[in-house]
């Protein structure tokens, strides 16, 4: 098995820091992984996206061109990535920020009001964690090594954050 | 070796570098590269070592030069427009039998250039980079694992054969981030009594220079030197062989291309196509032994790069032109898909 996932949005909404947790669940889960940014000159407010491969075998190349599972957090990225998903992949669309509907007929879009769940949690720049526990739910990805993996990504300086991400990702799990 | 930690490919030079007992580091920071330096300004100061930001690359590189001759394992690193700086020092480095570690973290170029990854630095690399006779010995690592590994093995490289090293990565290799296990602290045992560590009265002095106005002792010199390098394409050349026992088309890559290209001669093998790949893992020395073998039973080459094609000589050369010799390349920052490298394959295999 080797699910290929794209997260894509603008800096600042945590796209790469998802990404990063879900490619250290699925290390801890056994798994092959590789995490690859898209980097640039832009830090806040560029688009940005990030390559995770979760894989049994060893992972060829880290560039995600037809992903498995595409999270799309801004219209632009949605625009652009639609149609490089393959057949029948899972499409997770924030949709407080988008919105239109996947075009795709061949796919399963999941609209998540991510943004708005966030504020109203009192966590508004966890949009991204809210997602990433829809697609553990949606996946069943490594759903044993959530706090592990979390405590990987999470600054020890900031172990406050902690709480507020594992917050973010039940209420995306429980949706 | 320690537990699988997720790293980026420029924190794993670093930590590995720390590992093989470097504790000088000069550098100026430059796009896709400057995790490198960012990480050792923050681990050298707690272990007693040196991160020094150069006003410039230049200078960077002389540092380097000045604490090579003084006998410790030092490194710099940079990009790709910053590595073109460097070329004078790195002559002077190899005319004084100096061992050094050079990482380049290759960006798009000419000139300024881009900053997305590329492997058009690859001529400069192996082929002199600066002015005169010499080589050096030149790493490509294709995963974050090997950036670490390779990065040991270049120090032990350069003191062994007390020449630069230089790790050719690219900013795939240096920004992606997989599972490392990082290597184990290692004592520096290699004796230099050619070091500048003063005479302390009792021994005559160590002279480092790379100036010899009498020609017939700069000759001499540069034969030596050549007769070391033909030692090291001996016994130093490596490679990585996948499905070429009976490969009809064999792909050559290196870094991120061999990664790109190993999906891709996968998928060539699902549709019946006898695809393989030599993957060079020093680009200097080049492998050209299991080339020419590998020209035996296969009908056609294909080298895929990021560059407009600089590789492919080598592979020419390699193979003696025996067999056509294709490019599968992009440029300027962009970097070949699967499929790009699946039709080139496709391609090749209905034309011979």
């Amino acid at each position: 098995m080797t699910e290929q996932i794209l997260i894509t949005g603008f800096g600042g909404q945590g796209v790469l820091f998802a990404g990063k947790f879900l490619a250290y669940n699925g290390l801890l889960s056994g798994k092959q992984v590789s995490w690859l940014p898209s980097y640039g000159p832009e830090m806040r407010g560029g688009t940005a996206n990030c390559s995770v491969i979760i894989s049994d075998e060893a992972v060829g190349s880290p560039i995600v061109s037809a992903p498995d599972i595409l999270v799309c957090m801004n219209l632009p990225s949605l625009d652009k990535f639609e149609n490089a998903a393959v057949k029948g992949a899972k499409i997770f669309i924030d949709s407080t920020l988008i919105e239109r509907k996947a075009k795709r007929e061949d796919v399963t879009a999941f609209y998540i009001p991510a943004t708005r769940l966030a504020t109203d949690a009192g966590t508004p720049a966890l949009a991204n964690m809210i997602i990433t526990g829809k697609i553990l739910k949606e996946t069943g990805f490594g759903t044993d090594c959530i706090e592990q993996a979390l405590k990987k990504v999470v600054s020890a300086k900031h172990p406050e954050l902690y709480e507020k991400n594992l917050g973010a990702i039940k209420i995306g799990y429980n949706l | 070796m320690t537990d699988k930690v997720l790293m980026k490919g420029n924190e794993a030079i670093a930590e590995a570098a720390i590992a093989a007992g470097c504790r000088h580091y000069f550098g100026y920071p430059i796009t896709p590269q400057t995790e490198v330096a960012a990480y050792m300004s923050k681990r050298m100061p707690k272990i007693g070592g040196t991160f020094l930001q150069a006003e410039s690359e230049i200078s960077a590189i002389n540092m380097v030069y000045g604490v090579a001759g003084a006998g410790f394992r030092v490194m710099t690193s940079s990009s790709s427009p910053g590595i073109s700086l460097k070329q004078e020092g790195i002559s002077y480095i190899a005319g004084a039998d100096l061992p050094a570690l050079i990482v380049n973290v290759q960006r798009g170029g000419p000139g300024l250039g881009g900053i997305q990854p590329s492997q058009s630095d690859y001529f400069q690399a192996t082929k002199g980079g600066g002015h005169g006779d010499y080589h050096l010995l030149v790493l490509a690592p294709a995963s974050v694992q090997e950036m670490a590994d390779l990065t040991v093995k270049a120090f032990d490289l350069a003191d062994k054969y007390r020449m630069p090293v230089m790790l050719l990565a690219d900013g795939t290799m240096g920004q992606m981030m997989e599972p490392v296990s990082l290597p184990e602290p290692s004592e520096v045992k290699t004796e230099k009594p050619w070091a500048v560590t003063g005479t302390k009265g009792v021994r005559k002095h160590n002279i480092i220079n790379s100036l010899y106005l009498n020609p017939e002792q700069l000759e001499k010199t540069n034969v030596e030197r050549f007769e070391k390098y033909k030692l090291i394409e001996e016994t130093e050349t490596a490679y990585e062989e996948f499905m070429t026992d009976d490969a009809e088309v064999v792909v050559v890559a290196f870094g991120i291309a061999a990664r790109v290209s190993k999906n891709a001669v996968r998928a060539a093998r699902e549709k019946g196509i006898k695809a393989g790949l030599i993957r060079p893992i020093t680009l200097w020395p080049f492998p050209k032994k299991p080339l020419l073998k590998a020209a035996e039973k296969a009908k056609a080459f294909i080298s895929v790069e990021l560059s407009m094609g600089q590789m492919i000589e080598d592979v020419e050369l390699a193979i003696k032109c025996s067999r056509p010799v294709y490019l599968c390349n992009r440029s300027g920052g962009m970097i070949p898909t699967p499929e790009q490298v699946l039709s080139a394959i496709e391609k090749a295999k209905g034309e011979n």
